[in-house]
C-alpha cells in the first residue's frame, strides 16, 4: 500500500450471526491480531452481523463458545471504533441505546465513507 | 508505490473451500488474468473454509480443474507466497509435517508451497500490497 493509507484504519466488516458458521469469530480474530500489531481498527456490524451486539447472547447450544468475551475484550486493544448500520440494527427492532458496546449508528448514505476511510478493509 | 510502469503487487484473500463454492475457481482466474496483464500475484492468503485448498490429499476427478494442483504452479512459475492460516487450518483437520507430530496425528495434510501462517502475516499483507482482494463464498 502506498504510504498516504498507513494512517487509515483497518476495517473489519462483520456481516454474519454468531454461531452462523465461524465467521464472526474468525473475523473479529484478524481485527484483534491487527491492533496487537498497533493498527487502529474499526469494526462495522451490518446485517445478521449487528446480532452480535444483541444483549444476553450466550454460547450455542451445540458447543461453540460465545463472542461476547471478545466483544468485552476489543477495549483491552485498544479497539473502540465501532459503527452498526442503522437498517440492520432497526430491521432486527435494536437500537443503539440497548447495545452492551458503544456502537456508533450509521446511516446508509454515509456507508461508503466509512469504508473509503479506511485500509485495508476485511469483509466477514 | 514500488510499482513500475502500473504494474501492482497483489495479495488475495480465499475464504471459499475448493469445489463447494465459486471463490476458489474465481480467484484463481482473477489472479491468471492479472498475471496476463503483467501484474504480480506475490501472496495469497488462506483463511476461514479457504483453508481446505491447501489440503495435499485433494483427489479430484480427472475430467475437473485441480485447483490444488493450480496453487502449486502459481507458486512455482510466479514464486507466489500461498499462506494458510494456521488458527484456521488445525481445527479442519489441516496440518503440515510439523504441526502433526506435535499433535500426535499419524499423517499430515499440508506441505509446501503451502505455508502455515498466522493472521499477522494477512494483515501485513494488506499493508505491504498495492492490491488486497477478497474472494468469498
Amino acid at each position: 500500500m502506498s504510504d498516504d493509507t498507513a494512517d487509515m484504519p483497518l476495517l473489519v466488516i462483520l456481516r454474519h450471526a454468531p454461531h452462523d458458521g465461524s465467521w464472526l469469530r474468525e473475523g473479529l480474530d484478524v481485527a484483534l491480531v491487527a491492533a496487537a500489531f498497533g493498527r487502529a481498527v474499526t469494526l462495522l456490524f451490518m446485517g445478521d452481523g449487528v446480532e452480535a451486539l444483541r444483549p444476553g447472547q450466550t454460547a450455542g447450544p451445540l458447543g461453540q463458545k460465545g463472542t461476547h468475551p471478545t466483544l468485552d475484550m476489543l477495549a483491552m486493544y485498544d479497539i473502540e471504533d465501532l459503527r452498526v448500520d442503522a437498517t440492520s440494527l432497526a430491521e432486527r427492532g435494536l437500537s443503539t441505546a440497548e447495545l452492551p458496546w458503544p456502537a456508533r449508528s450509521v446511516a446508509a448514505e454515509e456507508l461508503p465513507a466509512v469504508i473509503a476511510a479506511a485500509s485495508p478493509v476485511f469483509n466477514f | 508505490m514500488a510499482s513500475e510502469q502500473g504494474k501492482l503487487r497483489y495479495a488475495l484473500v480465499v475464504l471459499g473451500g475448493p469445489y463447494s463454492q465459486a471463490a476458489t475457481h474465481s480467484a484463481l482466474r482473477f489472479g491468471e488474468a492479472l498475471i496476463a496483464q503483467g501484474h504480480r500475484l506475490e501472496t495469497v492468503f488462506f483463511y476461514h473454509d479457504g483453508v481446505y485448498n491447501a489440503s495435499r490429499l485433494a483427489a479430484p476427478p480427472q475430467d475437473e480443474p485441480h485447483l490444488v494442483d493450480a496453487w502449486v504452479r502459481l507458486a512455482n512459475d510466479q514464486g507466489t507466497e500461498l499462506l494458510v492460516c494456521v488458527a484456521a487450518a488445525l481445527r479442519r483437520g489441516l496440518l503440515d509435517e510439523r504441526e502433526a507430530q506435535r499433535h500426535g496425528k499419524p499423517a499430515f495434510s499440508v506441505e509446501p508451497p503451502f505455508v502455515l501462517a498466522g493472521i499477522g502475516q494477512l494483515v501485513e499483507a494488506g499493508i505491504t500490497h498495492d492490491r488486497l482482494v477478497t474472494f468469498a463464498p
